[in-house]
Parts: structure tokens; sequence; C-alpha cells
């Protein structure tokens, strides 16, 4: 089970969390403009790396808060936690 | 005296089913995965279309993946006329499989119960039997007595909080021994001249002038007229390689069994909404699966708040298994689709083909999915069962959701 560090709670179990797959996915500025193919990758694509992957989580038995999470999806380490609206942190 | 050394009275090694292979430096067909779709689609190829230069890298050992992993259940009963298509194929392939290859796969059509545990269960499994006998697929709707006259240790009582309001049963369904499966088709292909190289894990694809060339693996560069992808919960990190991008995610999925135990489980039980499927294997643990963990991962294992919430799950429909013991649990990389249904055909790139997206379900169709999939690879084009399957279903909106049928996992 992860321990993530929530950034407004500190650490809490896995259990206390929602996932909400990959962060900084915008939604387009005009869907109706979009070609299929265009729609198509917004709606059902998503990074799929091993490795360092942005993520959202929703503390939801806590804060009841989002936030996002740089996480590596080889080791499952989280190098960094940060509030919805802040840039992805760069990470060595 | 001279002391006889340990070992010394035990029998020979007994013949090798297959010969593990040093990579030559090119092959008209390069298979990436030796799990049980990767050998499949290896026997096919050369026993339908006759194509027998054929190297089948594995970055492990041979099966030794998903194929070592997965709970064996096979079915076939899924709602669409497009999965109904691949998946009976599968089971009518599998009905014939000891056979074709002459190895025991301890296949054991016992039967899958799909329990129905609201009044909207109910509804959408009555509709899928309705939906499974007009694609010629066996499906049964059972009342609850009926449930546990299939499968007596099942609790009926209506006082628990999933209450069984009915099952849809496929007699046909059932389970087999994924090792035997994996060396059966091996042992089969091998016979025919394909060749296995472990210990080779393809880091890389070699794309020119939009085709395939072959492939960079950690024993040196392979050259390859074709090369079909069927690496499972990795199909992301190679596909990348040659700049496609698919629409998978990778999870952890994992599962359990128990120490040996007396035979009480006659069939498969599968619930999605208590979030379990159990069978008894012919040995005596009781295998059970959960759903997937929720992040993505490429990590073997997973969190075991899953388990916890499976085995509170098992307990509430088997009150028998209280007293059992969790011998051991695993986890596998798996490769999700957003429609819940795989991705088998063309890719972007001449000569590359996908075989993907099998999420938690691609043990059942292992026959079918090496029937099609070879066909595929032969012919540049795919066969009429997994047509339906292209990647461009996502850009054309022609989806084939099967969330439902699917079952716990997704």
């Amino acid at each position: 089970m992860l321990l993530i560090p929530c950034p407004w709670c500190g650490p809490r179990e896995e259990a206390e969390f929602h996932y909400g797959g990959q962060a900084h996915v915008a939604y387009p500025d005009d869907p109706a403009a979009l070609s299929d193919e265009e729609w198509a990758r917004y709606l059902f694509f998503r990074d799929n790396p091993k490795g360092v992957f942005a993520e959202r989580w929703s503390h939801s038995a806590g804060c009841r808060r989002w936030f996002n999470a740089l996480r590596d999806t080889a080791t499952n380490e989280i190098h960094a936690v940060y509030r919805v609206g802040e840039p992805r942190p760069v990470t060595s | 005296m001279t002391p006889r050394p340990p070992g010394a009275d035990l029998p020979e090694h007994p013949d090798r089913l297959w010969t593990a292979a040093e990579p030559r430096a090119s092959y008209d067909v390069v298979i990436v995965g030796g799990g049980g779709h990767g050998l499949a689609t290896a026997y096919y190829l050369a026993r339908n279309h006759g194509i027998t230069n054929v190297a089948v890298l594995e970055r492990g050992w041979l099966a030794g993946g998903n194929m070592a992993r997965n709970t064996t259940i096979i079915r076939s009963n899924y709602l669409w006329d497009e999965s109904a298509g691949i998946y009976e194929h599968a089971l009518k392939l599998w009905e014939g499989l000891e056979a074709e290859l002459d190895y025991p796969l301890l296949f054991s059509q016992r039967g899958v119960l799909n329990l129905a545990h609201s009044l909207q269960d109910v509804r959408d499994s009555v509709r899928r039997v309705e939906a499974n006998r007009l694609n010629g697929v066996d499906a049964e709707w059972l009342d609850p007595r009926q449930v546990q006259e299939v499968c007596p240790i099942v609790d009926i009582s209506p006082d628990v909080r999933y209450p069984v309001l009915g099952a849809t049963f496929q007699p046909r369904a059932g389970i087999a021994k994924h090792d035997h499966v994996a060396w059966g088709y091996a042992r089969a292909a091998a016979a025919l001249g394909v060749e296995f190289v472990e210990n080779c894990e393809v880091t890389g694809l070699r794309v020119s002038g939009g085709r395939v060339t072959g492939v960079e693996t950690t024993r040196g560069v392979i050259a390859a007229g074709r090369v079909a992808l069927c690496a499972a919960g990795h199909t992301s990190v190679v596909a990348a390689t040659a700049g496609i991008d698919l629409p998978l995610q990778s999870h952890p999925l994992q599962a359990l069994v128990s120490e040996l135990l007396e035979p009480v489980h006659p069939t498969v039980v599968m619930s999605n909404a208590v979030h379990v499927y159990v069978s008894q294997a012919h040995k005596g643990e009781l295998v059970m699966g959960a759903g997937i963990d929720a992040a993505n991962s490429y990590r073997q294992r997973g969190a075991f708040h899953i388990i916890e919430r499976q085995m509170a799950a098992a307990l509430e429909l088997f009150p028998i298994f209280a007293r059992a013991h969790v011998l051991r649990t695993w986890g596998g990389v798996v490769d999700v689709s957003p429609d819940a249904s795989p991705i088998v055909g063309l890719s972007p790139v001449d000569g590359l083909y996908l075989n993907c997206g099998w999420g938690t379900g691609g043990f059942k169709a292992t026959p079918g999915v090496g029937w099609c999939f070879a066909h595929t690879v032969a012919n540049d084009a795919p066969h009429p069962l997994n047509a339906p399957f292209s990647l461009d279903r996502f850009v054309t909106g022609a989806l084939v959701d099967e969330h439902g049928a699917a079952a716990v996992a997704h």
C-alpha cells in the first residue's frame, strides 16, 4: 500500500485516497472544432510511462481535496506532491 | 570407498519440450512476448500459414509473466456480437486443444456462475443471457435455488449485505492449467520450427520509411520482416519506441491462492458487485482474483487493501472459507483499454501488429487470439473475428463496450 503525502494533511495510507489518472489534461478550448482524431486523443489517450508520471489524487477520506503527484510507476516512489494549479515540479 | 555425490540416484532430467535458442540475425516474423498469446500466435503462424521462420522473444522465461499469474478462467459469455465471435471461437478451440496439441491441459468445463446482487444486475444478466443465446453461446439464467444446486457452498440467504438474486450460468466455461497450456503450445510450435529466445528484452522497435525492420534487444539487434506485439502490460513501452501512442493504462492485478483443501467448490463463481472470482484448482487451492489496483503501475505487486476487500467479498459469498488460509498472493501488470475490449490488428507502422488491451481477461482468449492474430500477421489484414478490435475504433466511435461482461476488474 502506498503512503501518500497529502499536501494538506501529510502522509496517509493509500486507502484514504481516490485515484484520478493523468494530471494536466486540459479540456479542449473549442471542443466542437476538434477533428475525430483530436477528440479521440483527448477522450481516450493518456500517457502510460514506465517511469515518472504526473497524476491526480483526491484525499477522499480526509480533506476531500484534489492534488497532483509525481510518482515513478516502475518503483511506486513518490517524488513530489503539489496543489492543483501549481506547475509540475522539476525533479532530477 | 568414494561417497556417491548427492543426486546420483535421481533419475535423468526429462526430455526438454523445446530448446531455448540463441538469437539469429533475422527472422521473417518476430513475436514480442513469450506468454500464452505469443506462443499461440507462433503456433498458428506455423500450423495455419506455414510461416516457420519465427522467433518468440521473451524478456524473462517463457510464460513467466501474466501467463503464470492469471486465474485461468475460460468463458465466452460476453455481451456484444464482436466479443462473442472471438471468445466463442477461442472456447471452441479450447474444446479440441488437448487433442490438437497432444498435451494434457487439465481443461475442465465446470461452468461459470456470474452472480447478480441487485435488480439492475438481474436485468443486465438476463439481457446478457439472451444476447449469448442469439450468438450461439450457451447461457442460462438461474434463480438462487438453482445457483445453490450448481454450487452448494454459495450463501443464498436473503439477509446478507449483497444477497444472491440469481446468476448467469455458462456450462461450457471452465478452467485449464495455465503452465500446461504454455508448454503445450511451445512444444507444438517448436516441433514446427519456431524458435524461442528467453532473457531477451525488446528495448526498441526499428522503423524505416514507415515500415518495421527489426527490434533492438538486450541480446542485440534482430532484423524482422514483421513484428507482432504480445507484450501485455508493457505494450505501451514497446510501442512508444516506434512513436505509437496507444489508449492503454497499465495497472497491477492481484490474485491469490489458499492452502490445499478438500474439493468443495465444483464450478467457477464470479461477482462484479462484491469484487471477487473464485475457483478451486485441481490440486485443491482456492484460486481468487480481485479487481485492478486503481493507480497506474508497472510493479508486479498490488496493495494489501485490495486483497483485504477481496477476502471480505469471498467470505460474504462463501462463509465456509472463513478458516481457510491465504498461502500466496501475487500481482501482474495488465494493459487496460477504455472500452474493456482488446486491440488486435494493424498498427500505424507497416509490418507491425498490435495485440494488447486484454486487461484482466486475456487467458481465456489464448487459442482464439493466437488463431486470429496469426492470420492478421500472415495476411497483413485482420481476420474477420478481430477486425472489430482495431485501433481506429477509438476514432470512429465503434467501441465494443464490455465493461459489464468483462466482470470484476475494469
